[in-house]
C-alpha cells in the first residue's frame, strides 16, 4: 500500500467523527485528530476500532495514546502490517 | 458486587434516578428494571392533559441501567465509595415502539458490543409487563475512573 491509500483510507475512516471540515478537507500526514480534526475522546475510540478492523490489526493502550495524528496512526498501522 | 452496591454507586438520585433493581449481571450483559412514578414531575409537561413519559426519560433509563449498572460492574474491583466512575453519554441511537405511561414498570436489558479505551457500547432494549417491545437502540458512553483525582484538580 503506497502512502497516498493509507492517507485516503485513514481519511474515509475519520469523516464520520470529525468536527471540523476545513481541516478535513486540507488533510495532510500532519493533521492532528484532537487539535485540527476537533474528534473528541469517544470518537477517537471509534477511530481506532474502525482502524482495527479496516486493516484487521489490533492496537494496545500503548498504540491508542500515540495516535492523535494522521502521520502517527499511519506509523502505527504500517508496523503493525509488518509484524503480521 | 451485589444490585445494591452496583445502585449505591450510581451517580444519580431523585428525581433523576432511573433503577429500581438489577435481576441479571454478567461483564457481558445487565438486566434491570423501574417502575415510572405516577407523581414524577415530567408528567405535568408531557403532555398536557395526557401524561406519556417522555422519549428522553425512557433513553437515560435505558443508559442508566444499561450502560452505566454494567460500566460499574464491569469496572468493579477498581471502585469503591470515595472512588466513584465519571460517565458521559457519548451517542445514543434508539427507535420507540410503544407508549410508557405512569406507573409502568419496564425491564431493561442491555449486551455489551465493545468495551475498550474506557468506551463501553451497549444494545439495549426496553420491554413492558406484556413483555412488549417499548424501545431499543444503541447507546455509548465514557467511563472514567479517576484514579488520581487529587493530583488532576491540582493542576487546575
Amino acid at each position: 500500500m503506497t502512502k497516498d491509500q493509507l492517507i485516503a483510507k485513514l481519511k474515509t475512516i475519520v469523516q464520520p467523527y470529525i468536527q471540523d471540515e476545513d481541516a478535513f478537507n486540507n488533510l495532510s500526514e500532519e493533521t492532528d485528530f484532537i487539535n485540527d480534526l476537533k474528534i473528541n475522546s469517544a470518537n477517537l475510540v471509534d477511530v481506532i476500532l474502525d482502524v482495527e478492523d479496516e486493516f484487521d490489526i489490533r492496537i494496545e493502550n500503548d498504540d491508542m495514546e500515540k495516535m492523535i495524528s494522521v502521520r502517527a496512526a499511519m506509523d502505527v498501522v504500517n508496523e503493525k502490517l509488518a509484524a503480521k | 458486587m451485589n444490585n445494591n452496591q452496583i445502585i449505591s454507586l450510581l451517580p444519580y438520585q431523585q428525581p433523576f434516578l432511573f433503577v429500581d433493581e438489577l435481576t441479571r449481571m454478567s461483564s457481558e450483559g445487565i438486566t434491570g428494571h423501574y417502575t415510572f412514578r405516577k407523581d414524577s414531575y415530567f408528567y405535568e409537561g408531557h403532555f398536557k392533559n395526557n401524561p406519556i413519559t417522555p422519549g428522553v426519560i425512557l433513553t437515560e433509563c435505558m443508559a442508566q441501567i444499561g450502560l452505566v449498572c454494567l460500566g460499574i460492574y464491569i469496572l468493579k474491583d477498581q471502585l469503591s465509595e470515595d472512588n466513584q466512575p465519571q460517565v458521559a453519554l457519548t451517542s445514543s441511537q434508539v427507535h420507540f415502539f410503544l407508549p410508557v405511561l405512569p406507573g409502568e414498570k419496564v425491564t431493561v436489558v442491555s449486551e455489551k458490543e465493545v468495551f475498550r479505551f474506557n468506551k463501553l457500547k451497549c444494545k439495549v432494549k426496553m420491554l413492558n409487563e406484556k413483555n412488549e417491545l417499548v424501545c431499543r437502540g444503541q447507546i455509548s458512553g465514557m467511563l472514567h475512573i479517576p484514579a488520581n483525582a487529587e493530583i488532576s484538580i491540582k493542576h487546575e
